[in-house]
Parts: C-alpha cells; sequence; structure tokens
C-alpha cells in the first residue's frame, strides 16, 4: 500500500468514525442509534486493520478484527437484545389501556426529549470536536505521522460519548454513551501507539464486555421497578 | 527468598479468592441443579424451588460461610512473608515484571487483609440474620461470597501488579463484580444506587484508560520498549524523559479516574448511594479498602508526574480536589439523615485527607497518608459491619427514628461508638496520630499549603461536630434492652483493638512504613 493511499484510508475511517459519533447524537430511535454504533465499531476496526497492514503487524489486524467483532457484532447484538426485552415486557395489564401502553411502549424505544434538543447537541458536537483539536496539538506534535494527526478524531468521539452520557434520558442510550467513549478511547490507543500491549487491550475489552452486560440486566431490572427505563425516574437516592 | 518462592507469595493473594470465588459458584450452580424438576409443576413452583435449599442446610453453624474467612487470613499472611522479605532485600517481581511487591504493596495487602478480616468475619452474623429476616435464600447467599471473593481477588490484583495497564483493568474489574452486591435487592433504590455506580465508575475509569494511554505514548515517545512502557518501576526511572504536555494531560485525566473510584470530586457521585445500598459487609470493603486501592493507583502515578513535571502540577491538582471533597462531604454529613449515608461521606472526608498528604508530599505526609489509609480501613469497616446489625435490630437507616441504642443492645452500640470515636480522630486511634502528621506536614510545607491545611483542618471540625451530634442522637436515651449475640462481636473488636494498637506505635510495622512511603517518593 502506497503512503498517500494508507493515509487517505485512514483519513477515511477516522471521518466515518467521528461521522457516526455526531450521527448518534442526531438519531433519536434507539434501534438506529445502536445501527449506527455498529457502523462506528466496523470504521475502529477498519483504522486498526489499516494501521496494522502499513506497519506490516499481522497481530494489529488481528487485534483490529476481533475489535471489530466485539464492538460491531455482540455489542450492537446485546444492547439490540435488551431493547427487544424491553419491548417484549409489555405488562399483561387491561386492553382499555392499550393507548397509553402504545405511548409508553413508543417513550421505551424512543429519546423523547432529550435535555437539550438536537440542534444544540449538533452545535455542542462541532465545539467539542475544536476542544478536541485543541487539547490534542501537543499530542500532534510529539510525532507528526499521518496517523497522530488524525487523533484528535478519538478524543472528539470520547467528549461526544460522555456529552451523550450526560444528557440523554433513556438507560440504553446512556450505555451508548458510555460505548462511544470507550471507543474514542480505543481509537486514540490505536492513533497514538497501534494499541495497548496485547494482555491489556483484552483485559480491557473483556471489562467492557462484562460492563454492558451488567448494565443491561440492571436495565431490566430498572424497568421492572420503575416501570420505565427513565433515568430522571431515579430519584430515590439523595441528600 | 528463591524466585519461585516470591512468585508463589505474589500470585496467592489474588489467586486463592479467585479460587475461592470459582468453588462458591460451582456448589451455588450445584446446589441449584435439582431444582427444575418440580417447577414446571404449578405456577408457585419456582418460589418452592428457592426456599428447597435453604431447608436442606438448616444446622445453625455454616462452614459455607466461614470458609470465606480463608482468603483474607492468606491475604495477610502473603502481606507479611513479603513485607518481610522486601523491607530485608528490596522489590520481589515474578512473571517477568507483570507481578511485583514493593513496600507500598505489603502495606496495601495488610490493609486489604486486616479489612477482609473484619468484614468476612462479620459475614456470617450478617447473612444469618438476612436469612431470618427473609431477604436472603441461598442463591443469594452463594452469589454473594463468590461476588466478594472475586471482589478481593480484584483489589489483590491492582496491589500486586506493576503494569499499569493490569492496573487499570483491575480496577474496573471490581466495579464489575461489586455492581451486583449494591443492587442485591430488586428494589428501586438498590437498582438506582447500582445503576449510577457501574455508570459513573465505569466512566470515571474510562477516563483513567485514556491518561493510561497518553503515558503510554509519551513512553513510547521516550524510546521504552513496548513491552516496558506501562511497568511502572521503568517509567519511574526514565520519568525525565517523558514529554511534560502530554504527561500532564494524562496525569489529570489519571487523577480525575481513579479519583472517582477513590470517592474524590467531580465523580463522587455514586459513592454514598452504593455504600448506602451495598450489603453491610459489603459497604465495609469497598469504603475500607477500595477506596484506597485506587487512591493508591493515584500514589503510583503521582511519583511518574513528579519526576517528570516537579512537584508542583500534582501538588495544585490534589490540593484543589481536596480541598473540595472535603467542603462537599462536611456540608451534607451537616445535612444527613441517614446513618449509612453519614459514614459514606465520613469516607469522603478522609479519603480527601489522604489526598491532602498525597499534595503535601514529603515523608511526613506520605507516611501519615499510608497510615491513615489503614487507620481508616479498620475504623471504617467496624462502623459499617455495625451499622448493619444496627439495620437488622432497628429495620430503618434514618438516624432520627433510632435511639437509644446504648440501652438496647449495648455491645453492638459501643463497637460503633469506638468506631465513630475512632473515626472522629481520637486518641488512641490510629487516625489520631495520621491527621496529627498530615497537620504538621501541611503547616511545615510553606505559606499556601499551611493555608490550605487551615481550611481542612476547619472542615475537619466541622465534619467532627456532624457526626458526634448525630451518633449521640442515635445512642443515648431509653430503650428496651435486646438479646445480644457476643460471639458474633469479635471481628469488630479486633478491628477497633488494631486501630487503637496503630495508633499507640506501629511496632513492628514501622520499618514497613518508612520503606512503603520512600518507595512512593516521600
Amino acid at each position: 500500500m502506497s503512503n498517500g493511499l494508507y493515509t487517505q484510508l485512514l483519513d477515511l475511517a477516522c471521518g466515518a468514525f467521528l461521522l457516526a459519533a455526531v450521527i448518534v447524537l442526531w438519531q433519536r430511535e434507539l434501534a438506529a442509534i445502536v445501527r449506527v454504533f455498529g457502523l462506528q465499531g466496523i470504521a475502529l476496526a477498519a483504522i486498526a486493520v489499516l494501521l496494522g497492514a502499513h506497519e506490516e503487524r499481522w497481530d494489529l489486524v488481528a487485534v483490529g478484527i476481533g475489535i471489530g467483532v466485539l464492538r460491531a457484532g455482540v455489542l450492537p447484538y446485546l444492547i439490540r437484545r435488551a431493547l427487544a426485552a424491553l419491548t417484549a415486557a409489555e405488562p399483561a395489564e387491561a386492553p382499555r389501556r392499550i393507548t397509553g401502553r402504545q405511548r409508553a411502549h413508543s417513550e421505551e424505544v424512543r429519546e423523547t426529549q432529550p435535555l437539550i434538543n438536537i440542534t444544540a447537541s449538533l452545535l455542542t458536537a462541532a465545539l467539542l470536536t475544536l476542544l478536541a483539536y485543541a487539547a490534542a496539538r501537543p499530542l500532534t506534535e510529539l510525532n507528526p505521522t499521518p496517523a497522530t494527526r488524525a487523533l484528535p478524531v478519538g478524543l472528539a468521539v470520547v467528549l461526544i460519548g460522555f456529552f451523550v452520557l450526560v444528557t440523554r434520558r433513556r438507560a440504553l442510550a446512556q450505555v451508548v454513551g458510555f460505548l462511544l467513549l470507550d471507543n474514542g478511547i480505543t481509537a486514540t490507543a490505536f492513533l497514538a501507539t497501534s494499541g495497548v500491549p496485547l494482555i491489556v487491550e483484552l483485559g480491557v475489552s473483556f471489562d467492557v464486555l462484562l460492563a454492558v452486560l451488567v448494565l443491561q440486566i440492571l436495565t431490566t431490572r430498572m424497568r421492572e421497578a420503575f416501570g420505565t427505563t427513565d433515568i430522571d425516574d431515579l430519584r430515590e437516592l439523595h441528600d | 527468598m528463591s524466585p519461585t518462592a516470591s512468585a508463589l507469595l505474589l500470585t496467592a493473594p489474588a489467586a486463592t479468592p479467585l479460587v475461592i470465588a470459582a468453588a462458591y459458584a460451582l456448589t451455588g450452580l450445584r446446589t441449584r441443579r435439582p431444582a427444575p424438576v418440580p417447577a414446571p409443576v404449578t405456577a408457585k413452583g419456582p418460589v418452592l424451588v428457592a426456599e428447597a435449599p435453604a431447608v436442606q442446610e438448616a444446622p445453625a453453624r455454616r462452614p459455607a460461610d466461614w470458609a470465606g474467612l480463608l482468603s483474607p487470613v492468606v491475604i495477610l499472611l502473603c502481606g507479611s512473608l513479603l513485607a518481610a522479605a522486601v523491607v530485608d532485600d528490596g522489590p520481589r517481581t515474578a512473571y517477568s515484571g507483570l507481578l511485583r511487591a514493593d513496600a507500598l504493596t505489603a502495606w496495601m495487602l495488610l490493609v486489604v487483609g486486616a479489612v477482609a478480616v473484619v468484614a468476612c468475619g462479620s459475614a456470617p452474623a450478617y447473612l444469618s440474620g438476612e436469612r431470618a429476616a427473609g431477604r436472603a435464600d441461598a442463591g443469594t447467599v452463594w452469589r454473594y461470597h463468590a461476588l466478594v471473593q472475586a471482589f478481593l481477588a480484584a483489589m489483590c490484583l491492582a496491589v500486586v501488579t506493576a503494569d499499569l495497564g493490569v492496573l487499570w483493568v483491575a480496577v474496573e474489574a471490581t466495579t464489575i463484580v461489586t455492581a451486583f452486591l449494591v443492587g442485591h435487592r430488586h428494589t428501586r433504590t438498590s437498582v438506582e444506587a447500582a445503576w449510577k455506580y457501574v455508570v459513573i465508575c465505569s466512566a470515571g475509569i474510562a477516563l483513567a484508560f485514556l491518561g493510561t494511554v497518553l503515558i503510554y505514548y509519551a513512553a513510547r515517545q521516550a524510546g521504552i520498549g513496548e513491552a516496558w512502557a506501562l511497568d511502572w518501576p521503568t517509567l519511574v526511572a526514565r520519568a525525565d524523559r517523558l514529554d511534560p504536555a502530554v504527561t500532564r494531560l494524562g496525569i489529570t485525566l489519571v487523577v480525575l479516574g481513579f479519583g472517582a473510584k477513590a470517592g474524590l470530586v467531580p465523580l463522587h457521585a455514586w459513592l454514598p448511594d452504593a455504600h448506602s445500598q451495598a450489603p453491610a459487609p459489603v459497604s465495609a470493603l469497598m469504603s475500607g479498602v477500595l477506596l484506597s486501592v485506587a487512591f493508591a493507583a493515584v500514589l503510583r502515578y503521582r511519583v511518574i508526574a513528579d519526576a517528570a513535571l516537579g512537584p508542583g502540577f500534582t501538588r495544585v491538582l490534589l490540593a484543589g480536589i481536596a480541598l473540595l471533597t472535603l467542603a462537599l462531604a462536611a456540608g451534607l454529613l451537616l445535612a444527613q439523615r441517614d446513618y449509612k449515608r453519614m459514614l459514606a461521606y465520613s469516607s469522603m472526608e478522609h479519603m480527601s485527607l489522604i489526598a491532602l498528604a498525597a499534595a503535601i508530599g514529603s515523608p511526613l505526609a506520605l507516611s501519615a497518608a499510608l497510615l491513615h489509609i489503614a487507620g481508616h480501613g479498620l475504623a471504617k469497616s467496624v462502623a459499617f459491619c455495625a451499622s448493619g446489625r444496627i439495620l437488622q435490630i432497628v429495620g430503618t437507616t434514618r438516624i432520627g427514628r433510632v435511639r437509644g441504642l446504648l440501652a438496647r443492645a449495648p455491645l453492638l452500640a459501643g463497637a460503633f461508638a469506638g468506631a465513630v470515636v475512632a473515626l472522629m480522630a481520637f486518641p488512641p486511634f490510629s487516625l489520631f496520630a495520621s491527621e496529627l502528621g498530615i497537620a504538621r506536614a501541611g503547616f511545615a510545607a510553606g505559606q499556601r499549603l499551611g493555608w490550605v491545611t487551615a481550611v481542612a483542618l476547619l472542615l475537619v471540625l466541622i465534619a467532627f461536630a456532624a457526626l458526634a451530634a448525630r451518633t449521640a442522637r442515635m445512642l443515648l436515651g431509653p430503650g428496651a434492652p435486646t438479646e445480644e449475640n457476643p460471639s458474633a462481636l469479635w471481628p469488630l473488636a479486633l478491628g477497633l483493638a488494631a486501630c487503637a494498637a496503630l495508633g499507640v506505635t506501629t511496632g513492628p510495622l514501622t520499618d514497613l512504613l518508612h520503606a512503603a512511603t520512600r518507595a512512593i517518593g516521600g
């Protein structure tokens, strides 16, 4: 692979990676959010595979494929299953409340009233990206290569993930926010240093997988205890 | 000591609890296996099945509950042997540097072991109380034991590893295994606490991972090979070659991230909820050692940061975080109406004092911080275990509804009072010595830190008053004596005795304490 082609493909993958995060902010349907999150996983895997192919490190290519399987396959599958469980687990109530239940149902799979509206969210994403570029300047200056020049993209996705985490009200949207944050960190690790050592990468992936499993079970319990997965209803504990 | 022996000593603290956790999990599965047979009979089938094994193991002495004490004993034993070894001839490593014990490791292992003895020793009495109240069946008890042991294993791994990446993985693992301990009931409060706990801690600790990645990047650019770029001793030795700008960003993220797990602002919101909802022995472990294990990670990174950036940077960062946490904890202690949350905010108060000591950074301050970690762990675990028994007796966590504990259950109330007195830093308990040490070091460290220390002491005084007024309210007053089981209180007495003994003299631990202080740059 020539250097020019490598740089262009890498920039393309990083662009797709950032774009996916922005689209997550834009979407309201949880199903669409999960789909976009899966696509972002593919972009992340592409970054790793490109870096591996460029440096001719085949272990890195393998790690990239593994990450792709986890982040574009397993994790979206888990969230989709939790989503299906939420929509399927309709309480067996009297049929006269059908309209009310349908509304509750549609609220369960949609981000109906995010804390900050879509336009303001997208503007914030733009500001966060600028902030990421400013914050990443010392990182790029330390070792300017095509990969580290794309590094701000990883940081921008970290910030956008945090933003999703604090502004979204649906439990599963928060999970996606946490995973965006994690994708951003993994991308930063790849772009800066071609990935952390294998043992750490394995541990991190395993921890993320378990965290998502735990959150999935907690979402089901939240639905059982509160009748909804709206984070705003978590108000029992306060001072 | 031969390499095999040190490898064994380094492996055992994390491996033993893991093996016991697996044994508990397997036994739990096997006792549940006969269950599905009668299940389809009636709609009530599952309920009957869930109760069936409990009837089976009706005898009052439950050896399974006591088997959990094995791993704290192993941890204490390995900690003491490692302490003797590292004080005599320096750090030990195993598995080509993946596991490493220096004096700080040995000190933390001893603290983890001691607090775990108190927590696991109180567990049988706590669990039989829960069984009697019908809140626990055989399945939940097996799960409780398996998760607590896995929790101990993760904390020990975080302490004995030299690889900063593995350290991160272990600290994140503690969040995952304790999630279902925090949310062990399916009530609204329990689910809410568990959700906040997992989301805030995972996001916070993710920041620490980003910081770790940046440090790794700086290390690779400084010419350190891939295998050694996350190795703590290597990083400390070559810290002066790290790029300052990248290191500064990385260290900030690491301090915020591990600070989240240590209960420091700005990501502290999980702490009072999780500590108040978890079962009492788990609260004891979380407050007593999980917070300080996370802070030990900050102490390790502080050494790298000070060598790379000079001491000014972490000093300002940690002092700021410490003061904000302390102000928040003192304010919320004043308004507190729930005694488990009161203990949780008191943990934040003590963690911020430890952070302040780390900010001061002189040898006196650092050894006071390590002593404070030990003293706070012991006193707080006793307080939480006693609060669990109090909750079982009075049935509420509201301070306003608890009166006359000293009249109702004098021994238990005595243990609780002793622990709170220790937390208020009265002599002879070791927290008196360590807070005095932190204050002296603070006033000796120049004018600015002197002011910070003065403000901190004022806030500690406020917390002191709040704690004293609320505890006195709970303890004093009339009440009808209830039946007490003094034999269940030995772990609490042991914990208080250890805390008091540490306050009188560090005895054989003096050399270890000094060596640990030197290991973290004092």
